[in-house]
């Protein structure tokens, strides 16, 4: 191959010497003009980022202007996952919609099932009549589910910025909270776990054994996140004093969870608003001082401890008796009287084909999830399905800041603010 | 500051342009008798009431009534802890309000996602452009007259969407139709 001689075309030596001379005598060789180098220095390259890089979580794509390596502009595009969730959800019962939720945000599917289920509730007004142990195993849901997405936001914002290590050590902790959703609920993803006005099953013999024996596990896997990162100075000077948002900012662009609380915004809807039995639980809410990367990142690895106490609490206060409401108009009957009573039978029939009887009204009810506020607005006009139910997802708020908050970053800061961010595009995009 | 106490202030200021609609669930809402107003009523909710966080902006479609969309604001304030929800109504014939998001920069995006799956437009905008949908999708999804298995679309050489037939669900049908598109009308394309 290295002998082929490509034949190229040339045109004939006197064109050539006639376009040349024209080229001479058209431009004189000039230096370059003021207006020229400007445009050299300040020339700016858009350039697409995702929507399936390695960073951006998913499918979230930005568009940004670079002048050399700095942002000049920001350009979120979000949608590629929508499925339509909330259009879905006005054409089936609220109880159809419960695996729905379970896809918002895919990392902490337990708490998706708790706040949906929870909203609904506070429509049918029954929220007051959830049973004790109900309230109780769903917190530890809530709380699991929580230290499960932190250990991915935390393990996946580390790799993104070149510290593999710890990916590997959140997720071995991670695949023991998939094992106790095993358990509990019988899927380690997609657990669709409560129901309206209880729970699809109760604990399993031995799961609060295996729950402490992880509590008392990833404490120590906590630690070794902690010493790999916190005083890392790779890590430090990744994440100190990037993507700073200041405390109005925060404020104006509506953002919650960790986010918000690191930009030291003292909110916390299970303090501030508590919901089942928040309130006679112990627990800190950690608030960050800059609201940097690092103080992001400080957060979430609090927020985790302070999850495991919770659920510690929750273990040892534990109460038994049932976990659904006494209700056959609301709680599926058990299948033994369905089989043998007339009314049972009935309630079963008309539960699974027209739902629960929900009245006319309107309702939002939130839920602090790992990735902020889900709020769940229900318009109802009475009956089994949702008039308009209107999903108000963290991720989706979270993201909004993005065209404020990039310009000016370095291109390779993006991966550390969008890891520390720890947004869900299958919430974001519904 | 109770909510109630929040409505009643907003009552004070605007008159007869708040009315305040019963509570439910403990839930305090009012609702803004003139669209247009909405930008003025939020701006005071902001700057004299404390309601410095807007947690959401909903809109709600009243298929077959007039006027047809109700457009929701959930407001909260971070210094008295108190939600407060500021509903407006806007006929299908005009489809605009004015836009909140010079109050609150969050509303740029809710704006932008009610703008693309319903259709109302949000005046003095800075971005109005869809969100979700691609550019230069034709329809609105959200609205109740756009059927659940969608409407085909092309976006040559880049997207497509064809109407999904349902199989085996949601199981809402209406009995005694004479065969399964009958009792299932929602399964199968309504229209081209």
């Amino acid at each position: 191959m290295a002998n082929r001689i490509e034949e190229i075309e040339f045109p004939e030596a006197a064109a050539r010497a006639s376009q040349a001379a024209a080229g001479m005598a058209a431009q004189t060789p000039q230096p370059p003009s003021e207006d020229d180098l400007q445009d050299f220095q300040g020339e700016k390259m858009v350039l697409n980022m995702g929507p399936s890089h390695p960073s951006t979580h998913g499918v979230l794509r930005l568009v940004l202007e670079l002048d050399g390596e700095i942002i000049s502009r920001a350009t979120p595009d979000i949608g590629y996952l929508h499925r339509g969730d909330e259009k879905i959800a006005e054409n089936m019962t609220y109880t159809q919609f419960i695996p729905y939720t379970d896809r918002l945000d895919y990392l902490a599917p337990l708490a998706n099932n708790v706040a949906y289920t929870l909203a609904v509730e506070k429509l049918m007004d029954i929220e007051k009549l959830l049973t004790p142990r109900c309230q109780y195993i769903r917190v530890i849901c809530c709380e699991l589910a929580r230290i499960s997405a932190h250990l991915l936001g935390v393990g996946c914002f580390a790799m993104d910025v070149g510290a593999l290590t710890v990916f590997l050590h959140t997720f071995t902790e991670r695949e023991k909270i998939y094992n106790l959703c095993e358990s509990l609920t019988g899927a380690r993803f997609t657990t669709s776990y409560t129901r309206i006005g209880g729970l699809s099953r109760d604990l399993p013999d031995g799961w609060t054994e295996q729950c402490r024996q992880f509590l008392r596990e990833v404490v120590v896997n906590l630690k070794e996140v902690e010493e790999l990162l916190t005083r890392n100075r790779i890590w430090v000077d990744r994440t100190r004093d990037v993507g700073v948002l200041p405390r109005e900012v925060a404020i104006d662009y509506g953002l919650t969870g960790p986010n918000l609380r690191g930009s030291g915004v003292d909110y916390d809807v299970r303090k501030a608003h508590p919901y089942l039995v928040y309130d006679q639980l112990k627990f800190d809410v950690p608030l960050g001082s800059v609201g940097d990367c690092y103080d992001r990142y400080l957060v979430r690895m609090e927020e985790m401890r302070q999850s495991v106490r919770i659920v510690h609490q929750c273990l040892d206060q534990l109460p038994g008796g049932p976990i659904n409401i006494p209700d056959g108009k609301t709680v599926l009957p058990p299948k033994k009287k369905v089989l043998t009573s007339m009314e049972e039978l009935i309630h079963q029939f008309i539960l699974v084909t027209q739902g629960v009887n929900a009245p006319p009204g309107e309702v939002y009810h939130s839920a602090e999830n790992p990735k902020g506020e889900l709020g769940f607005y229900i318009n109802s006009k009475g009956g089994g399905t949702p008039h308009r139910l209107k999903i108000r997802a963290p991720s989706f708020v979270n993201l909004s800041v993005l065209p404020h908050l990039l310009p000016g970053h370095m291109i390779s800061d993006v991966p550390a603010i969008l890891g520390s961010f720890d947004f869900v595009m299958g919430e974001c995009d519904r | 500051m109770p909510p109630q106490e929040l409505a009643q202030k907003l009552q004070t200021q605007f008159g007869a342009l708040i009315i305040a609609l019963p509570e439910f669930r403990e839930e305090t809402t009012v609702s803004v008798a003139d669209p247009e107003r909405i930008a003025d009523v939020c701006a005071f909710a902001k700057e004299s009431l404390g309601c410095n966080f807007l947690l959401d902006i909903t809109s709600v479609d009243d298929y077959g009534t007039e006027p047809r969309w109700t457009i929701v604001y959930e407001l909260y304030g971070l210094g008295h802890h108190c939600r407060l929800r500021i509903k407006t109504q806007v006929n299908e014939e005009s489809s605009e309000l004015p836009t909140v998001s010079s109050i609150w920069r969050t509303a740029d995006w809710h704006e932008r996602e009610i703008y693309d799956l319903m259709g109302i437009r949000f005046r003095g905008h800075p971005d109005l452009r869809r969100i979700i949908m691609w550019e230069g999708y034709p329809y609105f999804p959200l609205r109740k007259d756009f059927p659940l298995v969608g409407k085909p679309t092309e976006l040559p050489e880049v997207a497509f969407t064809r109407a999904a037939p349902l199989q085996g669900g949601p199981f809402v049908t209406s009995a005694g139709g004479k065969n399964t598109i009958e009792r299932e009308p929602r399964a199968r394309i309504t229209e081209k």
